[in-house]
Protein backbone atom coordinates (compact mmCIF):
# COMPACT_ATOMS: atom_id res chain seq x y z
CA UNK A 1 0.00 0.00 0.00
CA UNK A 2 2.90 2.09 0.79
CA UNK A 3 4.53 1.96 -2.63
CA UNK A 4 0.99 3.33 -3.96
CA UNK A 5 0.87 6.16 -1.89
CA UNK A 6 3.74 7.55 -3.98
CA UNK A 7 1.42 7.01 -6.80
CA UNK A 8 -1.58 8.22 -5.57
CA UNK A 9 -0.58 10.92 -3.17
CA UNK A 10 -3.09 13.14 -1.78
CA UNK A 11 -2.81 15.93 -4.65
CA UNK A 12 -3.27 13.58 -7.03
CA UNK A 13 -6.47 11.87 -5.69
CA UNK A 14 -7.80 15.62 -5.04
CA UNK A 15 -7.29 16.65 -8.75
CA UNK A 16 -8.74 13.61 -9.68
CA UNK A 17 -11.95 14.14 -7.52
CA UNK A 18 -11.80 17.94 -8.20
CA UNK A 19 -10.35 18.74 -11.57
CA UNK A 20 -9.49 22.42 -11.49
CA UNK A 21 -9.84 24.21 -14.78
CA UNK A 22 -12.35 21.58 -15.72
CA UNK A 23 -14.21 23.01 -18.39
CA UNK A 24 -14.72 23.96 -22.20
CA UNK A 25 -13.62 27.67 -23.38
CA UNK A 26 -16.33 29.44 -25.47
CA UNK A 27 -13.73 30.47 -27.69
CA UNK A 28 -10.50 29.41 -27.45
CA UNK A 29 -7.37 30.93 -29.86
CA UNK A 30 -6.18 27.15 -29.62
CA UNK A 31 -7.43 23.34 -29.12
CA UNK A 32 -6.74 20.37 -29.65
CA UNK A 33 -7.86 16.72 -28.56
CA UNK A 34 -5.59 13.57 -27.31
CA UNK A 35 -6.27 10.27 -27.46
CA UNK A 36 -4.46 7.25 -26.12
CA UNK A 37 -5.93 4.81 -28.19
CA UNK A 38 -4.61 1.89 -26.61
CA UNK A 39 -6.34 2.45 -23.42
CA UNK A 40 -8.96 5.26 -24.51
CA UNK A 41 -8.35 7.67 -22.62
CA UNK A 42 -9.85 11.09 -24.28
CA UNK A 43 -8.77 14.85 -23.74
CA UNK A 44 -10.13 18.05 -24.92
CA UNK A 45 -7.71 21.01 -24.16
CA UNK A 46 -8.37 24.86 -24.86
CA UNK A 47 -5.89 27.54 -24.77
CA UNK A 48 -6.63 31.02 -25.32
CA UNK A 49 -2.66 32.92 -25.85
CA UNK A 50 -2.51 36.58 -26.24
CA UNK A 51 0.50 38.36 -26.72
CA UNK A 52 2.46 35.04 -26.19
CA UNK A 53 0.93 34.58 -22.72
CA UNK A 54 -1.23 31.81 -21.58
CA UNK A 55 -4.39 34.10 -20.43
CA UNK A 56 -6.68 31.14 -19.82
CA UNK A 57 -6.24 27.01 -20.33
CA UNK A 58 -8.89 24.50 -19.67
CA UNK A 59 -9.73 21.03 -20.06
CA UNK A 60 -12.33 18.13 -20.44
CA UNK A 61 -12.26 14.64 -21.07
CA UNK A 62 -12.20 10.89 -19.44
CA UNK A 63 -9.48 9.24 -18.27
CA UNK A 64 -7.30 7.26 -15.00
CA UNK A 65 -6.40 9.32 -12.09
CA UNK A 66 -3.07 10.03 -13.39
CA UNK A 67 -4.34 11.73 -16.48
CA UNK A 68 -7.27 13.58 -15.50
CA UNK A 69 -4.99 15.20 -12.10
CA UNK A 70 -1.94 15.27 -14.65
CA UNK A 71 -4.29 17.61 -17.10
CA UNK A 72 -5.96 19.12 -13.87
CA UNK A 73 -2.08 19.91 -12.14
CA UNK A 74 -0.90 21.05 -15.77
CA UNK A 75 -3.57 23.67 -16.12
CA UNK A 76 -2.59 25.46 -13.59
CA UNK A 77 0.99 25.38 -13.63
CA UNK A 78 0.30 26.53 -17.34
CA UNK A 79 -1.68 29.58 -16.57
CA UNK A 80 0.01 33.02 -16.96
CA UNK A 81 3.01 31.43 -18.39
CA UNK A 82 4.72 32.61 -21.47
CA UNK A 83 3.90 30.15 -24.63
CA UNK A 84 7.85 29.96 -25.06
CA UNK A 85 8.42 28.15 -21.85
CA UNK A 86 5.79 25.22 -22.25
CA UNK A 87 8.35 23.41 -24.15
CA UNK A 88 11.03 23.76 -21.44
CA UNK A 89 8.59 22.64 -18.78
CA UNK A 90 6.91 19.50 -20.68
CA UNK A 91 10.54 18.29 -21.20
CA UNK A 92 11.49 18.70 -17.31
CA UNK A 93 8.18 17.23 -16.47
CA UNK A 94 8.56 14.05 -18.74
CA UNK A 95 12.32 13.84 -17.01
CA UNK A 96 10.82 13.93 -14.24
CA UNK A 97 8.08 11.02 -14.90
CA UNK A 98 10.56 9.39 -16.59
CA UNK A 99 13.91 8.93 -14.93
CA UNK A 100 15.13 8.92 -11.91
CA UNK A 101 16.43 12.65 -11.69
CA UNK A 102 16.23 15.24 -9.03
CA UNK A 103 13.12 17.24 -9.49
CA UNK A 104 13.14 20.51 -10.54
CA UNK A 105 12.06 23.42 -8.25
CA UNK A 106 10.33 25.35 -11.14
CA UNK A 107 7.91 21.99 -11.56
CA UNK A 108 6.33 23.17 -8.20
CA UNK A 109 3.16 21.30 -7.76
CA UNK A 110 3.61 19.03 -11.22
CA UNK A 111 6.57 16.82 -8.73
CA UNK A 112 3.70 15.20 -7.34
CA UNK A 113 3.56 13.20 -10.44
CA UNK A 114 7.01 11.77 -10.03
CA UNK A 115 5.73 8.18 -8.64
CA UNK A 116 4.34 7.62 -12.23
CA UNK A 117 8.65 6.52 -12.68
CA UNK A 118 7.79 3.40 -11.35
CA UNK A 119 4.87 3.01 -13.73
CA UNK A 120 5.87 2.90 -16.95
CA UNK A 121 2.57 1.48 -18.40
CA UNK A 122 1.19 4.51 -16.93
CA UNK A 123 4.03 7.67 -18.12
CA UNK A 124 0.98 7.81 -21.42
CA UNK A 125 -1.47 8.44 -18.97
CA UNK A 126 0.67 11.27 -17.20
CA UNK A 127 1.70 13.07 -20.06
CA UNK A 128 -1.48 12.91 -22.85
CA UNK A 129 -2.74 16.75 -21.70
CA UNK A 130 0.81 17.48 -22.36
CA UNK A 131 0.97 16.54 -25.76
CA UNK A 132 -2.74 17.58 -26.43
CA UNK A 133 -1.54 20.76 -25.93
CA UNK A 134 1.92 20.24 -27.73
CA UNK A 135 -0.59 19.69 -30.36
CA UNK A 136 -2.70 22.42 -29.88
CA UNK A 137 0.27 25.16 -30.35
CA UNK A 138 1.55 23.03 -33.43
CA UNK A 139 -1.49 23.40 -35.13
CA UNK A 140 -0.98 27.44 -34.84
CA UNK A 141 2.20 26.85 -36.63
CA UNK A 142 0.70 25.34 -39.33
CA UNK A 143 -1.93 27.68 -39.60
CA UNK A 144 0.79 30.56 -39.44
CA UNK A 145 2.89 28.36 -42.04
CA UNK A 146 0.04 28.35 -44.66
CA UNK A 147 -0.71 32.07 -44.89
CA UNK B 1 7.83 -36.88 -27.02
CA UNK B 2 5.08 -35.84 -24.40
CA UNK B 3 5.56 -37.96 -21.16
CA UNK B 4 1.75 -38.76 -21.01
CA UNK B 5 1.98 -40.17 -17.58
CA UNK B 6 2.24 -36.93 -15.95
CA UNK B 7 -1.14 -36.09 -17.20
CA UNK B 8 -3.12 -37.60 -14.31
CA UNK B 9 -5.33 -34.44 -13.02
CA UNK B 10 -8.85 -35.87 -12.68
CA UNK B 11 -8.64 -37.31 -8.88
CA UNK B 12 -11.53 -38.73 -6.85
CA UNK B 13 -13.83 -36.49 -5.55
CA UNK B 14 -12.85 -37.83 -2.01
CA UNK B 15 -9.38 -36.46 -2.45
CA UNK B 16 -8.76 -33.52 -0.09
CA UNK B 17 -5.62 -30.71 -0.78
CA UNK B 18 -4.16 -29.55 2.49
CA UNK B 19 -1.68 -27.11 0.23
CA UNK B 20 -4.93 -24.98 -1.30
CA UNK B 21 -6.99 -24.96 1.80
CA UNK B 22 -9.10 -28.13 0.39
CA UNK B 23 -9.76 -26.81 -3.16
CA UNK B 24 -11.31 -29.38 -5.03
CA UNK B 25 -13.46 -28.10 -8.41
CA UNK B 26 -16.71 -29.76 -8.44
CA UNK B 27 -15.50 -31.79 -11.43
CA UNK B 28 -13.36 -33.36 -9.12
CA UNK B 29 -10.09 -31.49 -10.76
CA UNK B 30 -7.11 -32.06 -9.16
CA UNK B 31 -5.94 -28.04 -8.98
CA UNK B 32 -2.76 -28.59 -7.40
CA UNK B 33 -1.69 -30.88 -9.62
CA UNK B 34 -3.15 -29.00 -12.67
CA UNK B 35 -1.16 -25.66 -11.15
CA UNK B 36 2.27 -27.70 -10.80
CA UNK B 37 2.19 -27.82 -14.39
CA UNK B 38 2.55 -24.33 -14.69
CA UNK B 39 6.19 -22.84 -13.83
CA UNK B 40 5.34 -19.35 -14.40
CA UNK B 41 2.86 -19.14 -11.94
CA UNK B 42 5.13 -20.45 -9.21
CA UNK B 43 6.48 -16.71 -9.04
CA UNK B 44 5.96 -13.68 -6.75
CA UNK B 45 5.47 -10.43 -8.37
CA UNK B 46 5.73 -6.76 -6.33
CA UNK B 47 6.68 -9.16 -3.46
CA UNK B 48 3.02 -10.84 -3.47
CA UNK B 49 2.22 -14.58 -4.72
CA UNK B 50 1.06 -14.52 -8.83
CA UNK B 51 -2.50 -14.13 -9.34
CA UNK B 52 -3.15 -14.11 -12.82
CA UNK B 53 -6.60 -13.39 -13.96
CA UNK B 54 -5.94 -12.10 -17.65
CA UNK B 55 -6.50 -15.33 -19.40
CA UNK B 56 -9.04 -13.71 -21.92
CA UNK B 57 -6.22 -11.73 -23.62
CA UNK B 58 -3.99 -15.37 -23.13
CA UNK B 59 -3.44 -17.99 -20.97
CA UNK B 60 -0.17 -19.51 -19.63
CA UNK B 61 1.64 -22.79 -20.71
CA UNK B 62 1.55 -26.22 -18.80
CA UNK B 63 4.85 -27.64 -19.24
CA UNK B 64 3.99 -30.48 -21.60
CA UNK B 65 3.38 -27.49 -24.26
CA UNK B 66 6.86 -26.09 -23.15
CA UNK B 67 9.14 -29.29 -23.40
CA UNK B 68 6.99 -30.02 -26.55
CA UNK B 69 8.55 -27.06 -28.42
CA UNK B 70 11.92 -27.37 -26.57
CA UNK B 71 12.22 -31.34 -27.60
CA UNK B 72 11.16 -30.51 -30.89
CA UNK B 73 14.12 -28.00 -31.30
CA UNK B 74 16.85 -29.89 -29.27
CA UNK B 75 15.76 -33.19 -31.66
CA UNK B 76 14.32 -33.19 -34.66
CA UNK B 77 13.60 -29.72 -36.05
CA UNK B 78 13.43 -29.18 -39.47
CA UNK B 79 11.89 -28.19 -42.63
CA UNK B 80 8.44 -29.94 -43.47
CA UNK B 81 6.88 -31.44 -46.20
CA UNK B 82 10.13 -31.63 -48.24
CA UNK B 83 13.21 -32.59 -46.89
CA UNK B 84 14.10 -36.50 -47.50
CA UNK B 85 15.96 -36.81 -44.34
CA UNK B 86 14.85 -37.73 -40.93
CA UNK B 87 14.81 -34.65 -39.86
CA UNK B 88 12.50 -33.43 -41.90
CA UNK B 89 10.21 -37.17 -41.83
CA UNK B 90 9.94 -36.33 -38.10
CA UNK B 91 9.25 -32.62 -38.06
CA UNK B 92 6.27 -33.42 -40.49
CA UNK B 93 5.33 -36.26 -38.72
CA UNK B 94 4.79 -34.48 -35.83
CA UNK B 95 3.18 -31.48 -37.75
CA UNK B 96 0.60 -33.14 -39.45
CA UNK B 97 -0.16 -35.16 -36.26
CA UNK B 98 -1.02 -32.26 -34.38
CA UNK B 99 -3.34 -31.41 -37.14
CA UNK B 100 -5.32 -34.92 -36.76
CA UNK B 101 -5.12 -33.49 -32.68
CA UNK B 102 -6.76 -30.49 -33.55
CA UNK B 103 -8.99 -32.04 -36.29
CA UNK B 104 -10.15 -34.39 -33.32
CA UNK B 105 -10.74 -31.37 -31.11
CA UNK B 106 -13.11 -29.73 -33.59
CA UNK B 107 -14.82 -33.24 -34.27
CA UNK B 108 -14.15 -31.98 -38.02
CA UNK B 109 -14.53 -34.80 -40.65
CA UNK B 110 -10.99 -34.34 -42.29
CA UNK B 111 -7.58 -33.34 -41.53
CA UNK B 112 -7.42 -31.14 -44.87
CA UNK B 113 -10.56 -28.88 -43.32
CA UNK B 114 -7.60 -27.85 -40.76
CA UNK B 115 -5.94 -24.62 -42.13
CA UNK B 116 -2.88 -23.32 -39.46
CA UNK B 117 -2.73 -20.04 -39.38
CA UNK B 118 -0.61 -17.10 -37.12
CA UNK B 119 -3.86 -16.24 -35.09
CA UNK B 120 -7.90 -16.42 -34.83
CA UNK B 121 -7.20 -12.98 -36.39
CA UNK B 122 -5.55 -14.33 -40.00
CA UNK B 123 -7.98 -16.93 -40.17
CA UNK B 124 -10.46 -14.40 -40.22
CA UNK B 125 -8.81 -12.59 -42.42
CA UNK B 126 -7.99 -15.04 -45.07
CA UNK B 127 -12.08 -15.72 -45.14
CA UNK B 128 -12.60 -12.57 -45.65
CA UNK B 129 -9.87 -12.40 -48.42
CA UNK B 130 -11.16 -15.24 -49.75
CA UNK B 131 -14.42 -16.42 -49.49
CA UNK B 132 -15.20 -12.84 -49.22
CA UNK B 133 -13.20 -11.12 -52.19
CA UNK B 134 -14.47 -14.28 -54.27
CA UNK B 135 -18.57 -14.36 -53.65
CA UNK B 136 -19.18 -10.83 -52.29
CA UNK B 137 -20.29 -8.38 -54.36
CA UNK B 138 -21.48 -4.74 -54.20
CA UNK B 139 -25.47 -4.41 -52.21
CA UNK B 140 -24.32 -7.39 -50.84
CA UNK B 141 -24.68 -7.81 -46.63
CA UNK B 142 -22.45 -9.07 -43.85
CA UNK B 143 -24.12 -9.51 -40.75
CA UNK B 144 -22.08 -9.18 -37.24
CA UNK B 145 -23.07 -9.44 -33.56
CA UNK B 146 -22.40 -5.83 -31.92
CA UNK B 147 -20.00 -7.82 -29.52
CA UNK B 148 -17.63 -8.48 -31.61
CA UNK B 149 -13.46 -8.60 -31.22
CA UNK B 150 -12.01 -5.83 -33.51
CA UNK B 151 -10.71 -8.88 -35.65
CA UNK B 152 -14.17 -9.91 -36.42
CA UNK B 153 -15.21 -6.30 -37.35
CA UNK B 154 -12.08 -4.77 -39.46
CA UNK B 155 -11.71 -7.27 -41.88
CA UNK B 156 -15.18 -7.13 -42.86
CA UNK B 157 -15.09 -3.44 -42.73
CA UNK B 158 -12.02 -3.87 -45.33
CA UNK B 159 -14.14 -6.40 -47.51
CA UNK B 160 -17.49 -3.91 -47.59
CA UNK B 161 -14.77 -1.29 -48.65
CA UNK B 162 -13.17 -3.20 -51.48
CA UNK B 163 -16.38 -4.53 -52.64
CA UNK B 164 -19.27 -1.98 -51.97
CA UNK B 165 -21.33 -4.10 -49.40
CA UNK B 166 -22.57 -3.23 -46.06
CA UNK B 167 -22.08 -4.63 -42.81
CA UNK B 168 -25.01 -5.17 -40.39
CA UNK B 169 -24.88 -5.42 -36.66
CA UNK B 170 -26.76 -7.71 -34.74
CA UNK B 171 -28.04 -5.25 -31.39
CA UNK B 172 -27.92 -7.07 -27.88
CA UNK B 173 -29.80 -6.28 -24.18
CA UNK B 174 -28.01 -4.26 -21.71
CA UNK B 175 -27.81 -7.71 -20.15
CA UNK B 176 -25.28 -8.87 -23.25
CA UNK B 177 -27.61 -11.02 -25.40
CA UNK B 178 -27.94 -10.96 -28.56
CA UNK B 179 -31.69 -9.66 -30.13
CA UNK B 180 -32.82 -12.43 -31.80
CA UNK B 181 -35.70 -11.30 -33.51
CA UNK B 182 -33.19 -8.11 -34.97
CA UNK B 183 -30.89 -11.22 -36.15
CA UNK B 184 -33.86 -12.81 -38.48
CA UNK B 185 -34.90 -9.65 -39.53
CA UNK B 186 -31.67 -8.67 -40.89
CA UNK B 187 -31.34 -12.56 -42.29
CA UNK B 188 -34.57 -11.96 -43.83
CA UNK B 189 -33.12 -9.05 -45.86
CA UNK B 190 -32.25 -11.43 -48.95
CA UNK B 191 -29.22 -9.71 -49.43
CA UNK B 192 -26.72 -11.97 -46.61
CA UNK B 193 -23.64 -13.35 -48.24
CA UNK B 194 -22.33 -14.03 -44.66
CA UNK B 195 -22.81 -14.21 -40.88
CA UNK B 196 -19.30 -13.94 -38.61
CA UNK B 197 -20.15 -14.49 -35.27
CA UNK B 198 -18.21 -14.35 -32.06
CA UNK B 199 -18.93 -17.72 -30.02
CA UNK B 200 -18.14 -16.77 -26.83
CA UNK B 201 -17.76 -12.82 -26.11
CA UNK B 202 -14.36 -11.50 -24.83
CA UNK B 203 -15.86 -8.18 -23.23
CA UNK B 204 -18.93 -9.59 -21.53
CA UNK B 205 -18.30 -13.78 -21.80
CA UNK B 206 -21.68 -13.77 -22.91
CA UNK B 207 -22.04 -17.37 -24.85
CA UNK B 208 -23.78 -17.21 -28.02
CA UNK B 209 -26.34 -19.64 -29.23
CA UNK B 210 -24.39 -20.14 -31.71
CA UNK B 211 -26.01 -23.78 -32.96
CA UNK B 212 -29.46 -22.13 -33.18
CA UNK B 213 -28.34 -18.75 -35.07
CA UNK B 214 -26.24 -21.15 -37.81
CA UNK B 215 -29.77 -22.96 -38.37
CA UNK B 216 -31.47 -20.20 -38.88
CA UNK B 217 -28.83 -18.41 -41.52
CA UNK B 218 -28.77 -21.92 -43.06
CA UNK B 219 -32.73 -21.63 -43.64
CA UNK B 220 -31.70 -18.83 -45.67
CA UNK B 221 -28.82 -20.29 -47.32
CA UNK B 222 -26.65 -18.11 -45.25
CA UNK B 223 -23.01 -19.38 -44.59
CA UNK B 224 -21.59 -18.60 -41.31
CA UNK B 225 -18.28 -17.89 -39.45
CA UNK B 226 -17.61 -18.41 -35.78
CA UNK B 227 -15.24 -16.66 -34.01
CA UNK B 228 -14.22 -19.03 -31.41
CA UNK B 229 -11.31 -17.14 -29.98
CA UNK B 230 -13.01 -17.37 -26.49
CA UNK B 231 -14.58 -20.26 -26.66
CA UNK B 232 -12.41 -23.03 -27.29
CA UNK B 233 -10.41 -23.22 -24.22
CA UNK B 234 -14.06 -22.65 -22.19
CA UNK B 235 -16.62 -25.14 -23.69
CA UNK B 236 -16.37 -28.08 -26.17
CA UNK B 237 -17.02 -27.34 -29.73
CA UNK B 238 -18.20 -29.88 -32.34
CA UNK B 239 -17.88 -28.08 -35.51
CA UNK B 240 -20.24 -30.95 -37.16
CA UNK B 241 -22.58 -30.37 -34.70
CA UNK B 242 -22.82 -26.75 -35.40
CA UNK B 243 -22.25 -27.43 -38.92
CA UNK B 244 -20.81 -24.02 -39.48
CA UNK B 245 -18.74 -23.20 -42.39
CA UNK B 246 -15.86 -21.50 -40.49
CA UNK B 247 -14.91 -21.52 -37.33
CA UNK B 248 -11.39 -19.46 -36.47
CA UNK B 249 -9.21 -19.36 -33.05
CA UNK B 250 -5.82 -19.32 -31.98
CA UNK B 251 -3.37 -20.88 -29.57
CA UNK B 252 -2.19 -19.18 -27.28
CA UNK B 253 -6.02 -18.79 -25.63
CA UNK B 254 -5.78 -22.85 -25.80
CA UNK B 255 -2.64 -23.43 -23.76
CA UNK B 256 -0.59 -23.07 -26.57
CA UNK B 257 1.63 -20.99 -27.80
CA UNK B 258 1.42 -17.40 -29.34
CA UNK B 259 1.72 -17.12 -33.19
CA UNK B 260 -0.75 -19.92 -33.91
CA UNK B 261 -4.12 -20.48 -35.29
CA UNK B 262 -6.91 -22.98 -37.08
CA UNK B 263 -9.25 -21.93 -39.60
CA UNK B 264 -11.68 -24.64 -39.82
CA UNK B 265 -13.68 -24.61 -43.12
CA UNK B 266 -16.08 -27.37 -44.70
CA UNK B 267 -13.55 -28.88 -47.52
CA UNK B 268 -16.33 -28.00 -50.41
CA UNK B 269 -15.98 -24.25 -49.33
CA UNK B 270 -12.50 -24.46 -48.95
CA UNK B 271 -11.82 -25.96 -52.22
CA UNK B 272 -13.75 -23.56 -54.02
CA UNK B 273 -11.97 -20.92 -52.59
CA UNK B 274 -8.62 -19.05 -53.97
CA UNK B 275 -5.54 -19.02 -52.01
CA UNK B 276 -5.04 -16.60 -49.64
CA UNK B 277 -1.29 -16.15 -50.02
CA UNK B 278 1.01 -16.93 -52.99
CA UNK B 279 4.41 -18.95 -52.13
CA UNK B 280 6.18 -21.70 -50.92
CA UNK B 281 4.69 -25.45 -49.93
CA UNK B 282 0.73 -23.94 -51.28
CA UNK B 283 1.74 -25.02 -55.23
CA UNK B 284 1.76 -28.23 -56.94
CA UNK B 285 3.62 -27.04 -59.93
CA UNK B 286 5.01 -23.51 -60.68
CA UNK B 287 6.12 -21.98 -64.11
CA UNK B 288 6.34 -18.61 -65.49
CA UNK B 289 3.24 -19.08 -67.05
CA UNK B 290 1.21 -20.52 -64.53
CA UNK B 291 0.75 -21.86 -60.98
CA UNK B 292 -1.36 -25.12 -60.10
CA UNK B 293 -2.24 -25.06 -56.54
CA UNK B 294 -1.65 -27.81 -53.45
CA UNK B 295 -4.53 -29.43 -52.58
CA UNK B 296 -5.97 -28.71 -49.14
CA UNK B 297 -4.99 -28.12 -46.13
CA UNK B 298 -1.73 -26.54 -48.03
CA UNK B 299 -3.06 -24.41 -50.41
CA UNK B 300 -3.74 -22.10 -47.70
CA UNK B 301 -0.50 -22.75 -45.99
CA UNK B 302 2.22 -20.83 -48.18
CA UNK B 303 5.92 -20.64 -46.56
CA UNK B 304 7.61 -22.42 -43.81
CA UNK B 305 4.75 -22.44 -40.78
CA UNK B 306 5.29 -22.10 -36.91
CA UNK B 307 6.14 -25.43 -37.01
CA UNK B 308 7.30 -25.96 -33.21
CA UNK B 309 4.14 -23.62 -32.73
CA UNK B 310 2.06 -25.97 -33.95
CA UNK B 311 3.34 -29.37 -32.43
CA UNK B 312 3.23 -26.82 -28.99
CA UNK B 313 -0.38 -26.47 -30.12
CA UNK B 314 -0.84 -30.45 -30.43
CA UNK B 315 0.44 -30.81 -27.20
CA UNK B 316 -2.11 -28.36 -25.25
CA UNK B 317 -4.93 -30.07 -26.32
CA UNK B 318 -3.26 -33.44 -25.19
CA UNK B 319 -3.33 -31.58 -21.79
CA UNK B 320 -6.33 -30.47 -21.83
CA UNK B 321 -8.00 -33.56 -23.17
CA UNK B 322 -6.51 -35.22 -20.05
CA UNK B 323 -8.49 -32.98 -17.88
CA UNK B 324 -11.44 -33.00 -19.96
CA UNK B 325 -12.88 -29.98 -21.47
CA UNK B 326 -16.57 -30.66 -19.37
CA UNK B 327 -14.93 -30.64 -16.08
CA UNK B 328 -12.82 -27.32 -17.03
CA UNK B 329 -16.42 -26.03 -18.19
CA UNK B 330 -18.33 -26.92 -14.71
CA UNK B 331 -15.28 -25.83 -12.64
CA UNK B 332 -14.93 -22.90 -14.65
CA UNK B 333 -18.65 -21.66 -14.33
CA UNK B 334 -18.26 -22.31 -10.67
CA UNK B 335 -15.72 -20.05 -9.87
CA UNK B 336 -17.11 -17.45 -12.08
CA UNK B 337 -20.66 -17.99 -9.96
CA UNK B 338 -18.04 -17.50 -6.63
CA UNK B 339 -16.55 -14.52 -7.75
CA UNK B 340 -19.78 -12.60 -9.17
CA UNK B 341 -21.37 -13.41 -5.63
CA UNK B 342 -18.33 -11.48 -3.77
CA UNK B 343 -17.77 -8.83 -6.78
CA UNK B 344 -21.62 -7.87 -5.69
CA UNK B 345 -21.19 -7.40 -2.47
CA UNK B 346 -18.92 -4.06 -3.64
CA UNK B 347 -20.22 -0.56 -3.44
CA UNK B 348 -20.48 1.23 -6.48
CA UNK B 349 -19.39 -1.57 -8.46
CA UNK B 350 -20.96 -2.67 -11.61
CA UNK B 351 -20.53 -6.11 -13.75
CA UNK B 352 -21.13 -5.31 -17.46
CA UNK B 353 -22.28 -8.76 -19.02
CA UNK B 354 -24.75 -10.60 -17.42
CA UNK B 355 -26.07 -13.22 -19.92
CA UNK B 356 -27.92 -15.72 -18.75
CA UNK B 357 -25.33 -18.35 -20.33
CA UNK B 358 -22.09 -16.97 -19.43
CA UNK B 359 -18.65 -18.23 -18.80
CA UNK B 360 -15.08 -17.66 -17.51
CA UNK B 361 -14.69 -14.06 -16.52
CA UNK B 362 -16.70 -10.61 -15.44
CA UNK B 363 -15.68 -7.37 -16.60
CA UNK B 364 -16.72 -4.64 -14.26
CA UNK B 365 -16.47 -0.24 -13.57
CA UNK B 366 -16.54 0.88 -9.96
CA UNK B 367 -18.20 4.24 -9.77
CA UNK B 368 -15.57 6.77 -9.38
CA UNK B 369 -12.60 5.04 -10.18
CA UNK B 370 -10.98 4.29 -13.53
CA UNK B 371 -10.10 0.94 -14.45
CA UNK B 372 -6.52 1.52 -15.17
CA UNK B 373 -6.29 2.46 -11.35
CA UNK B 374 -7.62 -0.49 -10.61
CA UNK B 375 -5.48 -2.44 -12.74
CA UNK B 376 -2.16 -0.93 -11.49
CA UNK B 377 -3.29 -0.58 -7.92
CA UNK B 378 -4.25 -4.63 -8.50
CA UNK B 379 -0.89 -5.18 -9.93
CA UNK B 380 0.77 -4.30 -6.89
CA UNK B 381 -1.38 -6.71 -5.16
CA UNK B 382 -0.12 -9.77 -7.16
CA UNK B 383 -3.44 -9.56 -9.33
CA UNK B 384 -2.64 -9.60 -13.13
CA UNK B 385 -6.21 -8.44 -14.62
CA UNK B 386 -6.93 -6.52 -18.19
CA UNK B 387 -8.35 -2.95 -17.99
CA UNK B 388 -8.99 -1.08 -21.13
CA UNK B 389 -11.72 -1.98 -24.23
CA UNK B 390 -10.75 -5.17 -24.76
CA UNK B 391 -10.66 -4.76 -28.56
CA UNK B 392 -14.29 -4.42 -28.48
CA UNK B 393 -14.37 -0.31 -28.65
CA UNK B 394 -18.34 -0.66 -30.43
CA UNK B 395 -19.56 -3.09 -26.88
CA UNK B 396 -17.85 0.29 -24.53
CA UNK B 397 -19.66 2.97 -26.44
CA UNK B 398 -23.00 0.31 -26.03
CA UNK B 399 -22.46 0.66 -22.49
CA UNK B 400 -21.56 4.43 -22.57
CA UNK B 401 -18.16 3.41 -20.83
CA UNK B 402 -14.27 4.08 -22.03
CA UNK B 403 -12.91 1.02 -20.48
CA UNK B 404 -14.01 -1.69 -17.90
CA UNK B 405 -11.27 -4.09 -15.89
CA UNK B 406 -11.77 -7.60 -16.42
CA UNK B 407 -11.09 -10.29 -14.79
CA UNK B 408 -10.74 -13.73 -16.86
CA UNK B 409 -10.57 -17.48 -15.51
CA UNK B 410 -8.68 -20.13 -16.34
CA UNK B 411 -8.65 -24.08 -15.12
CA UNK B 412 -5.87 -23.14 -12.81
CA UNK B 413 -7.56 -20.29 -11.21
CA UNK B 414 -8.42 -21.04 -7.76
CA UNK B 415 -11.04 -19.60 -5.04
CA UNK B 416 -8.04 -18.44 -3.03
CA UNK B 417 -7.17 -16.40 -6.07
CA UNK B 418 -10.80 -15.16 -6.52
CA UNK B 419 -10.81 -14.17 -2.52
CA UNK B 420 -7.54 -11.98 -3.19
CA UNK B 421 -9.05 -10.25 -5.83
CA UNK B 422 -12.00 -9.33 -4.10
CA UNK B 423 -9.27 -8.48 -1.41
CA UNK B 424 -7.33 -6.29 -3.60
CA UNK B 425 -10.63 -4.68 -4.90
CA UNK B 426 -11.60 -3.52 -1.49
CA UNK B 427 -7.83 -2.07 -1.21
CA UNK B 428 -8.76 -0.21 -4.10
CA UNK B 429 -12.17 1.27 -2.69
CA UNK B 430 -10.21 2.39 0.45
CA UNK B 431 -7.19 4.20 -1.44
CA UNK B 432 -10.07 6.42 -3.34
CA UNK B 433 -11.94 7.36 -0.35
Amino acid sequence: MSDLRDLYQEVILDHNKRPRNFRILPQPTHHADGVNPLCGDRISVYLDIEDGVIKDIAFQGAGCAISSASASLMTEALKGKPVNEIEHLFEAFHNVVTTDCECPKGLGKLSVLAGVRDYPSRVKCATLAWHAVRAALEERKQTVATE
Amino acid sequence: MNDMSTLHHVSPLTHSLSTLGGELGRGGLDLARIRADFPILRQRVHDKPLIYLDNAASVQKPKAVIDAISDCYSHYYANIHRGVHLLSERSTAAYEGAREKVRAFLNAASVQEIIFTRSTTESINLVASSFGGSTVKAGDEIVITGMEHHSNIVPWQLLCERTGATLKVIPFTDAGELILEEYERLLDSGRVKLVALVHLSNALGTINPAKWMIDLAHARGIPVLVDGAQSVPHLAVDVRELDCEFYAFSGHKLYGPSGVGVLYGKQALLEAMPPYQGGGDMIRLVTFEKTEYADLPNKFEAGTPNIAGVIGLGAALDWLNAIGLDAVAAYEHELLDYATAQLQEIPGLAIMGTARDKAALAAFTIQGIHPHDIGTILDREGVAIRAGHHCAQPVMQRYGVPATARASFAVYNTRDEVDALIKALWKVKELFE
